[in-house]
C-alpha cells in the first residue's frame, strides 16, 4: 500500500485478480488436491481484498502519531479472522481429500451414483418406483377370506 | 434484558467444551448437551415475547457504543427464528440420543457428534442474532465447519464423496460472502447493519446493485435457491438421519433469513424483486419435479425442500407486509415440518433396514404409528387444508394476488401447482412405502423401535399442529415482524438510539 495512505495501488489489486482467478479455475478441477490449491489462493485473494478496504499508515495507538496518519485498523482485524477461518477450512478439505484418497486410492469427486440411475431410467422411459400393486389375496395375509372362526375353531378341536 | 441476548451463543459453546470434556462418560455428556439447549429454548422464548412487546432487544458487547462495538440485536423476526430453531434442535438431539447406539454408535466416533451438534446450534444462534455483517459471516462460518463435521461423520465411502461436494460449495459460498463483506465496507466504512441501511442509500444505484447481487449470490448458495440448488439433494441424504434432519431444517433457513434481512433492511427498494421472483417460480417447478423423479425417501424429502424454499423467495420477492409476514410464517412451518420429514425417513430406515422405495413397502401395516407420523408432515407439506402448510401457503396466495402484475399471477399459479405436486408426491410416497403389500425386507425380523425417537418424532409432529392450531396468534407476529422490518426505524433506533452518526 502507498504510505499516503491514498488508498490501494493498482499492483495490488491485481494482485487480488491474479489470485482469485488462477483460484476459480482451479476449482473447476474434479481433483480435490487442486480444488484445495484453488480455495487456498482464492482466500489469500480475497483476504488481501478486504485488507485494501482500510487506510494504510502507522500503528492505530493513540499517542504514538497524529491522528489522520494512522492506519484504519478493522480491516487488519477482520482479515486475521479472515485467515484463521481459511486456515481451518483448507485443513478440513486437506483431511477429506486424504481419506478418499486412503479409501477409493484416488482423490477425484465423482458423479452423483443416484442422479445418473435417474438419468439412465429417463432415457428409457421408466418410472423411479412403480407401485405394481401386488395386492392379491396369495401374498397378503389380510386379503385372505377368513373362514367364519366357528368352523376354524370346530376343526381346532378335532384335530 | 439485553444480558440474556449472549446466552443463546454463549450456552452452547459452553456446553460444547464441556461435553468434550466429558467424552468418556457418554451418560452426563447427553445430560449436559440436552440441559443446554433446553435453556437455550427457554432463552429464546423469554427473547420473543420481550421483542413483540417491548421492540427489539440490543446488546452491545465490550461495553463500545453501536456503530463502532458489536452488537447482538433480537428483533421479533430474529426471535422467532430462535425460538423455532432451538425447538427443532432440541427434538432432533433427543432423537439422536434415543438413536444412541445404532447407527451413529456403531461406525462413529459418538464422542464427537455432542459438541459439534452444540457447536452448529451456536453458529445458527449467532447468525439470527447478528447486528453486523461480519458477525453474520462468523455465524456462517460456525455453523459450516460443525455440518463439515456432521456430514462426513463416520468418514466412510459414500459420505467424504457427498460431503467433499458440500465443503467445496460451502467453502464457494462463504468466500463469496467474505469478498462481498469486504467490498461493502470498502464502500461505505461500516458492517453495522443498522449503519450500513443509511449508507448504502446514499450509494449510487449500480454500486448498490453490485453489492446487493453479491451477497444475494451467497445467500442464495446456502438457501439453495434453483440454479444454485443442485450440492443440496447429492449431499445431504448419505449423512445420519439426525444430522440430515437439522441441516434440512435450518441451515437452509439461515441462508432465507439472510436474504429476508438483507433485503428489507439493507436494500428496501425493490431493484432485483423480478429477478427474485422468476428464481422463487423455477425453485418451485425444478424441485418438485426433481422428486417426483426419485425413487430414494430421503432425496425425495430433499428435492421437496429445494422446491419449497421458493415460496419463501416468492414472499419476500414480494416485499409486501403482507408478503413477508407469509413468509416468515413459511418459514417456521418449513423448518418444522421438513425436520419431522427427515425424522421419519430415519425411523423408517431405522424399521425397514432401507429408505429406497423400490425395496420397501406396507409400513402402514407393519407400523402404524408410523404411517400416522408419516401421514400427518406429509399432507402438513403439501398443504392440505387445515394444516399450517395450507395456511402458510394461503397467505403467501393473497399476497401474490393483492400484489397484483403478471409476474406475482404466474408465481401464484407456479405455487398452486407446486403444491399439488407436492401432494401427488406424498400420495406416491404413501402409497408405495406405507400402503401396498409388505416386502419382505420390510416384514422380518421385527425392530424394536427406540421409545426415545419416535417421542422425540411425536413431538414435532405435534409441534407442526401446535403450529396449525396457534396459526392465528403466530400471523400476528408475523405481520407485527414484517411491518417492523419494512419500515426499518424500529430496528435502527433500537441499535442506534441516539441517531446515525
Amino acid at each position: 500500500m502507498t504510505a499516503e495512505g491514498a488508498g490501494p495501488t493498482l499492483m495490488l489489486v491485481l494482485v487480488v485478480a491474479v489470485l482469485v482467478g488462477c483460484g476459480v479455475i482451479l476449482l473447476l478441477e474434479r481433483s480435490l488436491t487442486r480444488i484445495l490449491l484453488g480455495v487456498i489462493l482464492l482466500g489469500n485473494g480475497v483476504n488481501l481484498l478486504i485488507l485494501l478496504g482500510g487506510r494504510a499508515g502507522g500503528a492505530p495507538i493513540v499517542g504514538t502519531g497524529p491522528v489522520d496518519e494512522m492506519s484504519n485498523p478493522l480491516p487488519q482485524a477482520m482479515v486475521l479472522t479472515a485467515i484463521v477461518i481459511t486456515f481451518g477450512l483448507t485443513a478440513f478439505l486437506l483431511a477429506v481429500a486424504y481419506r478418499s484418497w486412503f479409501l477409493t486410492g484416488d482423490d477425484e469427486v465423482p458423479d452423483d451414483l443416484e442422479d445418473r440411475q435417474i438419468i439412465r431410467r429417463a432415457e428409457r422411459n421408466e418410472v423411479g418406483a412403480a407401485d405394481l400393486g401386488g395386492e392379491g389375496p396369495d401374498d397378503d395375509p389380510e386379503q385372505v377370506d377368513p373362514e367364519p372362526a366357528r368352523r376354524r375353531l370346530r376343526r381346532g378341536e378335532e384335530a | 434484558m439485553g444480558t440474556l441476548l449472549p446466552l443463546p451463543v454463549v450456552v452452547p459453546l459452553l456446553g460444547a467444551a464441556l461435553t468434550l470434556l466429558l467424552a468418556t462418560q457418554p451418560r452426563i455428556q447427553r445430560a449436559v448437551s440436552v440441559l443446554c439447549l433446553a435453556g437455550t429454548f427457554t432463552v429464546a422464548v423469554v427473547l420473543l415475547v420481550q421483542a413483540y412487546r417491548y421492540g427489539p432487544v440490543v446488546m452491545v458487547i465490550g461495553g463500545w457504543p453501536a456503530p463502532v462495538g458489536i452488537v447482538l440485536v433480537a428483533d421479533q423476526l430474529a426471535a422467532l427464528m430462535l425460538v423455532v430453531s432451538s425447538a427443532v434442535t432440541l427434538c432432533v438431539l433427543l432423537y439422536s440420543v434415543g438413536q444412541g447406539r445404532s447407527e451413529t454408535g456403531e461406525t462413529t466416533p459418538v464422542v464427537i457428534f455432542h459438541p459439534t451438534y452444540l457447536v452448529l446450534t451456536a453458529g445458527v444462534t449467532t447468525a439470527f442474532l447478528a447486528g453486523d455483517l461480519f458477525n453474520l459471516f462468523v455465524g456462517f462460518e460456525i455453523l459450516l465447519v460443525a455440518s463439515f463435521v456432521l456430514i462426513t461423520l463416520g468418514g466412510t465411502e459414500t459420505r467424504i464423496r457427498t460431503g467433499s461436494t458440500y465443503v467445496v460449495v460451502s467453502v464457494l459460498s462463504s468466500m463469496i460472502f467474505l469478498t462481498a463483506v469486504g467490498l461493502v465496507y470498502l464502500a461505505t466504512g461500516t458492517l453495522n447493519l443498522a449503519q450500513l441501511s443509511q449508507r448504502l442509500d446514499a450509494l449510487p444505484d449500480r454500486v448498490r446493485l453490485a453489492l446487493q447481487l453479491m451477497l444475494l449470490l451467497a445467500f442464495a448458495i446456502k438457501a439453495a435457491v434453483f440454479p444454485l440448488s443442485a450440492w443440496l439433494p447429492d449431499s445431504y441424504p448419505t449423512a445420519p438421519a439426525p444430522v440430515t434432519a437439522v441441516f434440512a431444517g435450518l441451515l437452509t433457513k439461515v441462508g432465507v433469513y439472510a436474504i429476508i434481512r438483507t433485503e428489507t433492511l439493507l436494500f428496501p427498494d425493490g431493484q432485483v424483486d423480478d429477478l427474485l421472483m422468476v428464481v422463487a417460480g423455477l425453485t418451485m417447478l425444478v424441485g418438485i419435479l426433481g422428486a417426483v423423479a426419485q425413487s430414494d425417501l430421503k432425496r425425495l424429502f430433499s428435492f421437496t425442500l429445494v422446491s419449497h424454499i421458493g415460496y419463501m423467495i416468492f414472499g419476500v420477492a414480494l416485499s409486501t407486509a403482507a408478503g413477508l409476514s407469509g413468509a416468515i410464517f413459511y418459514v417456521v412451518h418449513h423448518i418444522t415440518i421438513q425436520t419431522t420429514l427427515f425424522l421419519v425417513a430415519g425411523l423408517v430406515e431405522e424399521r425397514a433396514g432401507s429408505t429406497d422405495l423400490r425395496r420397501i413397502g406396507g409400513l402402514a401395516r407393519v407400523a402404524p404409528l408410523l404411517g400416522v407420523l408419516f401421514f400427518v408432515p406429509a399432507m402438513n407439506l403439501a398443504g392440505v387444508p387445515p394444516f399450517s402448510g395450507f395456511l402458510g401457503k394461503l397467505g403467501l396466495l393473497q399476497a401474490g394476488v393483492a400484489a397484483g402484475g403478471a409476474l406475482p399471477f404466474a408465481l401464484v399459479g407456479a405455487g398452486t401447482l407446486t403444491s399439488l405436486l407436492t401432494l401427488y408426491v406424498a400420495s406416491r410416497v404413501w402409497n408405495i412405502a406405507f400402503w401396498r403389500a409388505p416386502r419382505i425386507a420390510t416384514g422380518d425380523p421385527v425392530v424394536q423401535l427406540p421409545r426415545l425417537m419416535i417421542g422425540a418424532t411425536v413431538a414435532l409432529v405435534a409441534f407442526g399442529l401446535v403450529l396449525t392450531v396457534l396459526a392465528g396468534p403466530l400471523f400476528d407476529v408475523t405481520t407485527d415482524a414484517a411491518t417492523d422490518l419494512l419500515s426499518r426505524t424500529p430496528y435502527v433506533r433500537a441499535v442506534l438510539p441516539d441517531g446515525v452518526p
